[in-house]
């Protein structure tokens, strides 16, 4: 039972970081119909932005954190426009392959800034292992920061999306862009807007990843990113508690898969999901027919 | 106050508009009228720059605005009621009126904007805080209009209100589009409903696969044998 509560409490903290970048996929796709494959690029250079705002600019894991999220906002928004904007009433296949193409490209970029070698993420905080029920069960300092924030991020994300302008405008382009438009809606600022939105979380989670992984490296937010994806469309594409439902019960089904059956497992698990949700429920698990899509 | 002249629209090959010319004073109604596929939303469109002409140019208020993006469009003060109503499904009918006063900084005057649509439709009132796709169609319609309003504009184009209403609904959406024109707001009306439409307009159009084939004064329109023969039921 202990061991249970245990890969429970590990599944929470993995399944944050996951919910954090599910919500970017969730969001854009939410507005453009559209799977940004190169996410997960945009984490790995928010979680390398970190990295150098603490080793070379001694910056506390804080300053870090809104460092990396502005990195990552600029490269999301400029990714936005240099390479979705100009194809945005062209097929869904030709921004496909083009949300691949700048995913590959970043990956390669990085590789060449970056280097290929392994940097470990310096430990900016204390790591301390809190032990209960006779150290059966271990919740680390770490976990409580990842879940912690993971919290933090969603109820400012709730504010933004329900109450705030931009909100509502980000709901009503989701919607039907014509009729927002026909409200004076700006909806490339919108759809920039959004992109800035989903990419400053998944910087967040680059930072939680280099925290909870010890490692950053250019390729760091390649499964994270198909994982992340897996579990936007099993909380079903497009809705934001969704990318938190289905994060967390990915985070939760990976470590109960390594933990009772064997590692070798966990990844490939994963996808099985994926094939089985889109083959039973396409819409995914808070899915229905029609659906408010931010 | 609005001038059309001479506007191509093309989607992709189809050639929707064919030269269209088109006038409206300040202050009055202009029915635009014509069988389906005639063009009538798609000039609606183009005024409100959800497309744009190929050829041909648009002046509002002495500016051209053929070319400016839709939101500019507003600014300047027209408004448009799209076909279908298209209200935002999942916000409440407030923040679906809320939106339509999206480029307004006056809160005062958004909230003096917001009295008058709840005078105009009491129904939204009562209905503030319910998801507006759960909105009976004429209350969507209400709801369509509303939106419209709420950004206090100069020009409103409205598109088929009486779509898919009970015979005594469409009297009431007809009331109010006329009181609404009595308190100082243009109105575009486009309409299937060509006799309800020469009733309260000043002036008509008549559209005929993407070309203005009759125009005159609504009264006059109403008793030419084209019009009675193709859109007053004989
Ligand atoms: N998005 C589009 N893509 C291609 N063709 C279109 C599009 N919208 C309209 N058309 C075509 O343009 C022509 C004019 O359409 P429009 O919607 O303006 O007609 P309408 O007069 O409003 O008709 P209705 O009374 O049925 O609403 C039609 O032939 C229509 O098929
Ligand atoms: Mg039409």
């Amino acid at each position: 039972m202990t061991e249970f509560i245990q890969q429970i409490l590990n599944g929470l903290s993995l399944g944050s970081i996951y919910a954090l970048i599910a919500l970017g996929y969730t969001m854009v796709y939410g507005v453009i119909q559209l799977i940004n494959f190169a996410h997960g690029e945009i984490l790995m250079v928010g979680a390398f932005a970190a990295f150098f705002a603490i080793t070379v600019w001694g910056a506390n894991i804080f300053a870090a954190i809104i460092i990396a999220m502005i990195a990552s906002s600029l490269l999301g928004v400029v990714i936005e426009r240099v390479a979705y904007r100009p194809l945005r009433n062209s097929g869904r296949l030709a921004v496909l392959i083009t949300a691949i193409g700048v995913s590959l490209l970043l990956q390669n970029g990085g590789l060449m800034v970056f280097g290929t070698d392994f940097r470990a993420f310096p430990r900016v905080i204390e790591n301390t292992h809190y032990k209960f029920f006779n150290g059966s069960i271990t919740i680390t300092s770490y976990q409580i920061l990842i879940f912690t924030v993971t919290v933090v991020m969603m109820l400012i994300l709730q504010y933004i999306v329900q109450k705030t302008k931009v909100g509502k405008a980000m709901r009503a382009v989701s919607w039907d862009k014509d009729a927002a438009k026909l409200m004076g809606i700006n909806v490339d600022n919108i759809i920039s807007v959004t992109f800035a939105i989903g990419s400053a979380f998944a910087a967040v989670a680059g930072v939680l990843l280099g925290l909870y992984y010890n490692t950053i490296y250019p390729l760091m937010g390649l499964m994270p990113g198909l994982k992340a994806f897996v579990a936007a469309v099993l909380g079903g594409i497009g809705l934001i508690p969704g990318a938190f439902a289905g994060g967390f019960l990915l985070g939760i089904t990976e470590t109960m898969v390594s933990g009772y059956w064997s590692t070798k497992w966990r990844d490939p698990f994963v996808f099985i999901i994926l094939i089985l949700i889109l083959i039973i429920k396409p819409s995914g698990l808070l899915g229905r027919e029609e659906k408010e899509k931010v | 106050m609005l001038s059309i002249k001479d506007i191509d629209v093309y989607y992709g090959a189809i050639h929707a508009l064919k030269g269209i010319n088109l006038e409206i004073k300040q202050g009055e109604i202009v029915t635009l009228i014509g069988a389906n596929g005639a063009g009538k939303s798609t000039t609606l469109r183009t005024i409100s720059g959800l497309v744009h002409p190929k050829k041909g140019t648009i002046t509002f208020e002495g500016q051209d605005i053929t070319r400016l993006p839709a939101q500019k469009i507003v600014e300047l003060g027209i408004s448009h009621v799209p076909e279908g109503r298209r209200p935002f499904a999942k916000m409440t009918v407030l923040e679906n009126l809320e939106l339509g006063a999206y480029l307004r900084k006056d809160k005062d005057g958004v909230r003096k904007s917001l009295e008058r649509v709840f005078e105009y439709f009491p129904r939204l009132k009562e209905r503030m805080y319910q998801k507006a796709g759960t909105l009976s169609g004429g209350e969507q319609q209400m709801l369509a209009i509303g939106r419209a309003l709420m950004s206090k504009p100069k020009l409103l184009l409205l598109d088929e209100p009486s779509m898919g209403l009970a015979p005594i609904l469409v009297q009431e959406i007809f009331k109010i589009i006329k009181e609404i024109n009595e308190a100082g707001t243009t109105i575009l009306l486009v309409e299937q409903n060509a006799h309800m439409a020469l009733q309260i307009a000043d002036r008509a159009y008549v559209l005929e696969t993407g070309r203005i084939v009759l125009s005159g004064a609504a009264e006059e329109l109403a008793e030419t044998e084209a019009v009675k023969n193709a859109y007053l039921g004989g």
